[in-house]
């Protein structure tokens, strides 16, 4: 066995710096790198690219390194749910990049896999479309959208072991396997590091050959950005 | 009397057929789950990652960890699943999705729709939408048909930045269900009350007008 395992954030993101670009799992605030993005905040550190689906709210997930100007540019598919995003953004304080969510999370597989490059109809006669490529396909027009290159990948998962195999939790799922292995080095933070040899290897989200590093993650808060429920009868 | 938001989504759900996989959007859309026939096999996607999304958790019962597309907070029914980013734009892109329910703010009576922009004021983002119209055979577009100051939303050509081209089949508004043709909207059926005339008026694009509009039947 190959070991991934690292003690604690800090070693997790050693060789971080001002300038990089950085791949950051999770639909809205599930399944977010959250000891990542704290470890982020707290090293200071700007001039940040960040491709994540969304930017967190005001004061959690990637709200937290907008708040302190970290962030250069976003690459995301909805930023909605952020106020103080759409502040920076129309006051062009902040460089953000719009792309339809399944082009992003295909952008990472490709890193992933080894494509340098594909063919999609999404966006295609919209801006997202300008001054890019564009080819027809058995009577459909496609656009021509690149792999991500990043420099660090940080995910988050339910389960891992030092091998640093994964196993993630219902939708917290989400650009979590998509973006391992799709950047230079790939962070997985989990909720429980488990001994080499639990986890079954059929059960196996993704294998630890994509994972650079792994640690055990804590004081997750997984907050519910819209806690929505009915009512007993 | 025009539509409220969940007539909308009862009179969409009627669209809804035996063995579709469903995605429903954000707003009046996710409505739709709630009118669904229950003797018809359904399973609802959401883009996030679950299929076979369940109704709401009781009290007490929600899991961060089980969202749908809108964040809020969801069960799964038996035989749901979970799965990443990529594969669920594959579904979608690859045509496995047999129905798809969105929102707009403009339709155009070519099909094109524009629901993620409004240039300087309002950049929310396509979400997974530009992906969605651009793959799927058969969406329905929810909406109202004028904006709060009474212009029409369907026009003749999107003034908004689009979401996609000539994509849109067909659309149930407040006022009425229409289809769109080469030639323009056609007008199937209009909401309980509701004049022909009325439609016409708040109605910008082309318009054809079939002899007979029947009553929406809810």
């Amino acid at each position: 066995m190959i070991t991934k395992k690292v003690d604690g954030v800090q070693n997790a993101l050693q060789g971080v710096k001002s300038g990089m670009t950085m791949m950051l799992g999770g639909f809205g605030l599930s399944g977010i790198p959250e000891n990542a993005i704290a470890e982020l905040v707290h090293l200071n550190i700007n001039e940040l690219t960040c491709i994540s689906n969304n930017a967190g709210v005001d004061d959690f997930g990637l709200g937290l390194l907008l708040q302190k100007r970290q962030i250069k540019k976003m690459i995301s598919s909805y930023v909605g749910e952020n106020a103080e995003f759409e502040r920076q953004m129309l006051s062009g304080e902040l460089d953000v990049e719009l792309i339809p969510q399944g082009t992003l999370a295909e952008r990472c597989r490709a890193a992933q896999g080894g494509f340098p490059a594909f063919y999609t109809p999404a966006g295609y006669g919209t801006e997202v479309a300008e001054g890019k490529e564009t080819r027809e396909f058995n009577g459909k027009m496609h656009v021509l959208e690149y792999a991500f290159d990043a420099d660090f990948a940080f995910v988050k998962a339910w389960k891992g072991d030092a091998a640093g195999n994964l196993i993630f939790k219902g939708t917290a799922r989400n650009f979590n396997p998509n973006m391992c292995g799709a950047a230079k080095i790939t962070v997985a933070e989990v909720e429980e590091l488990v001994p080499v040899g639990t986890l079954d290897p059929n059960q196996i989200h993704i294998p630890g050959i994509f994972v650079q590093r792994i640690f055990q993650g804590e004081h997750y808060e997984k907050r519910i950005e819209q806690r929505t429920v009915r009512q007993k009868h | 009397m025009a539509l409220d938001k969940n007539q909308i989504a009862q009179r969409i759900a009627q669209e809804v057929k035996n063995g579709y996989y469903v995605n429903l959007g954000i707003g009046i859309p996710t409505l739709v789950a709630n009118y669904v026939r229950h003797d018809i096999e359904v399973e609802f996607q959401s883009e996030n990652g679950v299929l076979g999304m369940g109704p709401f958790p009781f009290e007490g019962e929600e899991d961060a960890d089980i969202i749908n597309a809108g964040k809020q907070t969801i069960t799964t029914l038996p035989g749901a699943s979970f799965f990443d980013s990529a594969t669920s734009f594959g579904m979608i892109r690859g045509q496995h999705v047999d129905l798809t329910i969105l929102g707009a703010m403009e339709v155009a009576d070519n099909g094109d729709i524009a629901n993620w922009k409004i240039p300087g004021k309002m950049v929310k983002g396509m979400g997974g939408a530009m992906d969605l119209v651009a793959s799927a055979e058969n969406i329905i577009v929810a909406m109202m048909h004028t904006n709060k100051a009474g212009k029409s939303k369907l026009l003749n050509t999107c003034s908004l930045p689009l979401t996609g081209v000539g994509c849109v089949k067909k659309i149930v508004t407040n006022l009425a269900v229409l289809e769109v043709t080469k030639d323009g909207f056609v007008l199937l059926e209009r909401a309980p009350g509701v004049s022909v005339e009325d439609i016409k008026n708040a109605t910008e694009g082309r318009l054809t007008i079939p002899d007979n509009v029947p009553e929406m039947n809810l």
